[in-house]
C-alpha cells in the first residue's frame, strides 16, 4: 500500500474549496493551513501560462521530517502516509526546517501540525477531505501499488510532475499535466 | 529569459513569507556548546600532555565555567521547544539520523563528567576546599586517578560536541545555506577560538597568554580560510546553492556577516593578537571582547540566513 494524490493542473480553478474542507475537517486553528492553493504564472508577456495548484504535505517516501525528528513523533504511518504523534512531539521544529516544502507549521498548543492525507477518513475507505469536496474533480486519492486504482491509471496515461523532486525526498502528491 | 511568478495562498505564522521558526535560542545554544567544548578540549588536551600546573587557567579554571555554561545553553534549548512538557521524550529515544537526538544524549553525558572534571581539580584551585564526607573524597580521589581516561573521554565527546553545533544545521538538506560539511569544523574551530581568546584573556603568566594568544592566532587563520570554502563551495553548487551563497555576496546579509563576522570578529582581532604577540601594548579585553561577539554573530547570522534559503519551485 503507497498512498498517494495527484492533482490535475488542468482542472484545478483555485477555488479554494479543499481549503475550506480542511480547516473545517480537521479543526485547523485559525490563521494557519495544512494546504493552500498557488498560482504559477510562466513566460514573458503576451505568451503566458497559468498553473494552479492545491499544495499540502508531500507524504515524502523518504521524509527529512521523518529522519531529523529525535522522539520518533514524525513517522511513517499505514500505507507511507507521514503522521506527528502529539503526545511525543517536543516542538523542536527540526521538522520544520528540514521540509523542503515548508509544509508544517506549529499548532498554537505547542505540537507540529500538517496535512495528514486525513488517515482518520482514509482508514474507513473514504477520500480525504479536500479531494471528496473538490467541485472540478481535479485530486485523486489511492493507492500506488494497485494497477486498477483511479490514481495509479491517470498517471499511467498523463504526464505529471512532482514538486523539487531535486530535494530526494521522493514525494507521493504529484501534479497532472 | 522565462519569468515565473508564484502566488502562495499559504500564510503560516513563522513559515510565510520566510521561515523563521528558529529565532535567538538556538543560535545562543549553539554557542554555549561550542564554547564549553572548546574550553574542555583544551584543559583535557593540557592535562595529557602534564602542564596543568604551568597552564592553570586553561587547565584547572577555566572548566568551572563549563556546567554553568552548558546549563544556560540547555534553558535557552528548552525556551525554544514549543511543547515544552514533553521535553522527555527527547530521552526515551535514540535516533541516530536526527542530530538533535545525538546531540541532546551527547550533553546528557558531557554534563556529568564536566562537573566531575571541575571536581578534580577543586583542591588545586582552591586549597582550603573540604569536601567533607569521606565518600565524596574517596570518589574524588579515584576520578583523579582517572584523569588520563577522563581527559581522553572528554576530548572525544567535546569534538562531537563541537562539530554537532555545525552538524545541527548542515544536515538540513532543505535550507541550502546550512546543506555544508563546512558548518561542523567551522562551528567547532570558532568554539576553540572563542575559548583560547578567554583563556589568553585570564591567564596570569606570559607563558599561557602567550601560547594561546599564538592558538588563537593560527585557529582564526583556518576560520577564515574555511570561510572562504564555504562560498567557494556554495559558487561550486546548484542554482539554490549559488543563490544561499548571493545572499551573503551583495544580497541582505553582505554588510552584517562581512562587517561583524569576518571583520570584527576575525580580521581585527587577529590582526591585534599578531600586534601582542610582537609585544605592542593591546588592551587585553579588546580581541577577546571582539572575537566573542564575532562567535555569536556567526551563529545568529548562520541560523537566520539557513532558514532564509530555499528551493525554488
Ligand atoms: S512534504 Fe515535508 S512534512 Fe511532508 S513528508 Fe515531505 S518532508 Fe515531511
Ligand atoms: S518538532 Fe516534534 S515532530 Fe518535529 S522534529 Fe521536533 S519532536 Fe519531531
Amino acid at each position: 500500500m503507497r498512498y498517494a494524490m495527484a492533482v490535475d493542473t488542468k482542472k484545478c480553478v483555485g477555488c479554494n474549496d479543499c481549503v475550506v474542507a480542511c480547516q473545517t475537517e480537521n479543526d485547523v486553528p485559525i490563521g494557519h493551513c495544512r494546504d493552500w492553493i498557488v498560482e504559477v504564472t510562466t513566460g514573458t508577456y503576451p505568451d503566458l501560462q497559468l498553473e494552479i495548484r492545491s499544495e499540502r504535505c508531500n507524504h515524502c517516501a523518504n521524509a527529512p521530517c521523518v529522519r531529523t525528528c529525535p522522539t520518533e513523533a514524525s513517522h511513517y504511518a499505514a500505507g507511507g502516509i507521514v503522521l506527528v504523534e502529539e503526545s511525543e512531539c517536543i516542538g523542536c521544529k527540526a521538522c520544520i526546517t528540514s521540509c523542503p516544502y515548508d509544509a508544517r507549521f506549529v499548532h498554537p498548543e505547542g505540537y507540529i501540525d500538517k496535512c495528514t492525507f486525513c488517515a482518520h477518513r482514509v482508514e474507513k475507505g473514504q477520500n480525504p477531505a479536500c479531494v471528496s469536496v473538490c467541485p472540478t474533480h481535479a485530486m485523486i486519492f489511492g493507492d500506488l501499488d494497485d494497477p486498477n486504482s483511479d490514481i495509479s491509471k491517470a498517471m499511467a496515461t498523463r504526464k505529471w510532475k512532482s514538486l523539487i523532486p531535486e530535494a530526494g525526498t521522493d514525494p507521493k502528491v504529484f501534479y497532472l499535466l | 529569459m522565462i519569468e515565473e511568478i508564484i502566488t502562495s495562498g499559504r500564510m503560516n505564522p513563522e513559515i510565510d513569507p520566510v521561515l523563521h521558526v528558529w529565532g535567538w535560542e538556538i543560535p545562543l545554544y549553539l554557542f554555549l556548546g561550542g564554547l564549553s567544548a572548546g574550553i574542555l578540549i583544551f584543559s583535557a588536551y593540557f592535562t595529557l600532555r602534564d602542564r596543568q600546573d604551568e597552564l592553570p587557567i586553561a587547565v584547572k579554571w577555566m572548566p568551572l565555567a563549563v556546567p554553568f555554561l552548558i546549563g544556560i545553553g540547555l534553558i535557552s534549548l528548552l525556551l525554544d521547544l514549543s511543547h515544552v512538557l514533553y521535553a522527555w521524550q527527547l530521552f526515551t529515544n535514540i535516533r541516530w539520523e536526527s542530530p538533535m537526538s545525538w546531540g541532546a544524549w551527547t550533553l546528557m553525558i558531557i554534563t556529568p563528567l564536566s562537573i566531575a572534571w571541575v571536581a578534580i581539580w577543586m583542591e588545586d584551585i582552591f586549597p582550603e576546599w573540604d569536601w567533607k564526607f569521606d565518600a565524596v573524597k574517596t570518589v574524588i580521589k579515584w576520578l583523579q586517578e582517572q584523569r588520563r581516561i577522563l581527559a581522553q573521554i572528554l576530548i572525544l565527546l567535546s569534538i562531537i560536541l563541537g562539530m554537532y553545533t555545525g552538524i545541527l544545521l548542515s544536515a538540513f538538506n532543505a535550507r541550502p545555506f546550512w546543506n555544508t560539511s563546512i558548518l561542523g569544523p567551522l562551528f567547532l574551530t570558532s568554539g576553540l577560538s572563542a575559548s583560547a581568546a578567554l583563556i589568553a584573556y585570564f591567564s596570569k603568566t606570559e607563558i599561557e597568554k602567550r601560547l594561546f594568544t599564538r592558538i588563537d592566532v593560527m585557529l582564526i587563520s583556518i576560520e577564515l580560510f574555511m570561510i572562504v570554502h564555504l562560498f567557494m563551495g556554495h559558487l561550486a553548487g546548484t542554482q539554490v546553492h549559488i543563490q544561499a551563497a548571493q545572499m551573503f555576496l551583495g544580497g541582505a546579509y553582505t554588510v552584517p556577516f562581512w562587517t561583524f563576522v569576518v571583520g570584527l570578529g576575525l580580521v581585527l582581532p587577529v590582526s591585534l593578537e599578531l600586534l601582542e604577540l610582537k609585544h605592542k601594548f593591546i588592551p587585553a579585553i579588546v580581541p577577546v571582547v571582539l572575537i566573542i561577539a564575532g562567535n555569536l554573530a556567526l551563529r545568529f547570522i548562520v541560523v537566520s540566513a539557513g532558514q532564509a534559503s530555499r528551493w525554488l519551485y
